[in-house]
């Protein structure tokens, strides 16, 4: 972790100026990557480009998927290759793709960092150097669009797995991101639960990647990626993908 | 759980800069041990109580729960003084422990947990020449007081899941068979949330080392 404010940045490091060139007609490019901790090889041979506005990402434990769905953001930077988003590489332009790419994890417990819920939501935008008067306003807005208006001072950790999950969502919509990497973000809900955020999912007008094994929650989506033994074994509309993905876990 | 204590309410008491609430309730100390008669914490009692339920308009159960924390420490102190000096004398220290503790109780559930932490973020401010940045003091104090909680309840899981095949949920053995599996996961959350950090713009600086381990997850 590298907690660091503006203005007290180490000699050398990216320096963000608000106005890199980024081209959002660019979506995320994959550039020859590949990924390995250590010897174990993770990802390797990936050169896709994604510029869908719903785009799944489907495959076994330890298929590598979270590793790809975390490459699209830089929190991880692959060892071959590059991952540019809009042009901007995740490598060397961390800051401004991270502006760009929000991230919802599978556990919201992880990505709660605040006591009480609007905090929590704030944290983002404090990140942002947003005003305290434009944050007032702005969590205000995403809480009530969310149905958690009521909830604003509520202790985070009494919520239940559901609402845990629409305030680490809502944490991330507030920072109003060009784009969202959700990361298994139905695993740990009921159904009505796992329903509500797909069709919150449905709903947002941001590119969205969804890494899943909830193979519903594609429908309706443009692309999905089967990821297999580190590499991308099948990229398809919906049906035929998840038809693949079937026939891929029928033969083990 | 003695935490997220706030209770919104639009009062006074609520109003009052945190830095002030704070220095009141150490002032409070200081007093009532300068003023050491039964009288004074009797007075002082009668007006934490009165500033607290009518003033801020408390629910009873708030200062009631902060009172039940500390019982067997109030009928302790009384019984000891009570046995090696007098009665009075016990009354008396229990009697300020007990204001305090609920003045106390009173600052925490009337000001929010970033108000009191932007007070120590000033308090730290002179730490700047040494280094210190005091806005992650500040985020450190937050996610503690945040993930104390989460904590109790994985340990209070795993305990559950020791105790379905059959463990003892007390004593020292279950003691050693919860921590272990506690630091665990403690350690997996702490990468998990040092991304999320991460994630929701924490950092605002350099490139990231090229990730070794923990490897994420790849499930």
């Amino acid at each position: 972790m590298r907690l660091r404010r503006p203005g007290a940045r180490a000699a050398g490091s990216e320096v963000a100026t608000g106005n890199e060139v980024a081209d959002p007609a660019r979506g995320i490019e994959l550039r020859g990557v590949g990924h390995r901790y250590g010897e174990r090889v993770v990802l390797e041979g990936i050169d896709l480009t994604l510029t869908e506005q719903r785009v799944g990402v489907i495959g076994a434990n330890g298929s590598g998927k979270s590793t790809f769905a975390r490459l699209l953001n830089g929190l991880v930077v692959p060892t071959e290759g590059r991952v540019l988003v809009d042009g901007l590489d995740t490598g060397t332009q961390v800051r401004a793709v991270r502006r760009r790419v929000g991230f919802v994890f599978q556990d919201p417990d992880a990505q709660i960092v605040h006591p009480t819920v609007a905090e929590d939501v704030a944290y983002g935008l404090e990140n942002q150097g947003v005003p305290a008067d434009e944050r007032t306003v702005r969590v205000a807005e995403v809480l009530a669009r969310y149905g958690l208006a009521g909830h604003a001072d509520h202790p985070a950790h009494l919520l239940s797995g559901g609402q845990k999950q629409l305030l680490a969502i809502a944490g991330v919509l507030v920072m109003r991101p060009a784009r969202i990497v959700f990361d298994e973000p139905t695993t740990l809900l009921d159904l009505v639960n796992a329903r509500r955020i797909a069709e919150l999912i449905a709903g947002v007008d941001q590119q969205v990647v969804v890494v899943t094994h909830q193979l519903d929650l594609l429908d309706g989506f443009d692309r999905v990626l089967v990821v297999d033994g580190g590499r991308v074994v099948c990229d398809d509309v919906p049906p035929a993908a998840v038809a693949a993905y079937r026939a891929l876990m029928a033969d083990r | 759980m003695t935490l997220a204590l706030y209770v919104p309410r639009s009062s006074v008491v609520h109003r009052l800069p945190a830095g002030l609430k704070l220095l009141v309730l150490a002032a409070l100390a200081v007093v009532l041990f300068a003023l050491p008669t039964l009288t004074a914490a009797g007075v002082a009692l009668a007006g934490v109580l009165a500033v607290g339920l009518l003033v801020a308009r408390l629910p009873v159960a708030v200062l009631a729960r902060q009172a039940r924390a500390v019982r067997w420490w109030l009928l302790a102190l009384l019984v000891v003084h009570a046995l090696t000096t007098d009665w009075r004398t016990g009354t008396h220290v229990a009697l300020r422990l007990l204001t305090l503790v609920l003045a106390a109780a009173v600052v925490t559930a009337t000001t929010r947990v970033n108000a009191m932490v932007a007070v120590v973020e000033r308090l730290c401010a002179p730490l700047r020449l040494v280094g210190v940045r005091p806005a992650r003091v500040g985020l450190a104090i937050t996610m503690a007081l945040r993930f104390i909680p989460v904590l109790v309840e994985r340990a209070d899981r795993i305990r559950e899941a020791q105790a379905a095949r059959g463990g003892s949920p007390r004593g020292v053995r279950a003691l050693r068979t919860t921590i272990a599996p506690l630091l665990v996961q403690v350690l997996q959350m702490a990468h998990d949330v040092s991304e999320a950090l991460d994630a929701r713009g924490a950092d605002d600086v350099p490139p990231p080392r090229r990730r070794r381990s923990p490897t994420p997850e790849a499930s």
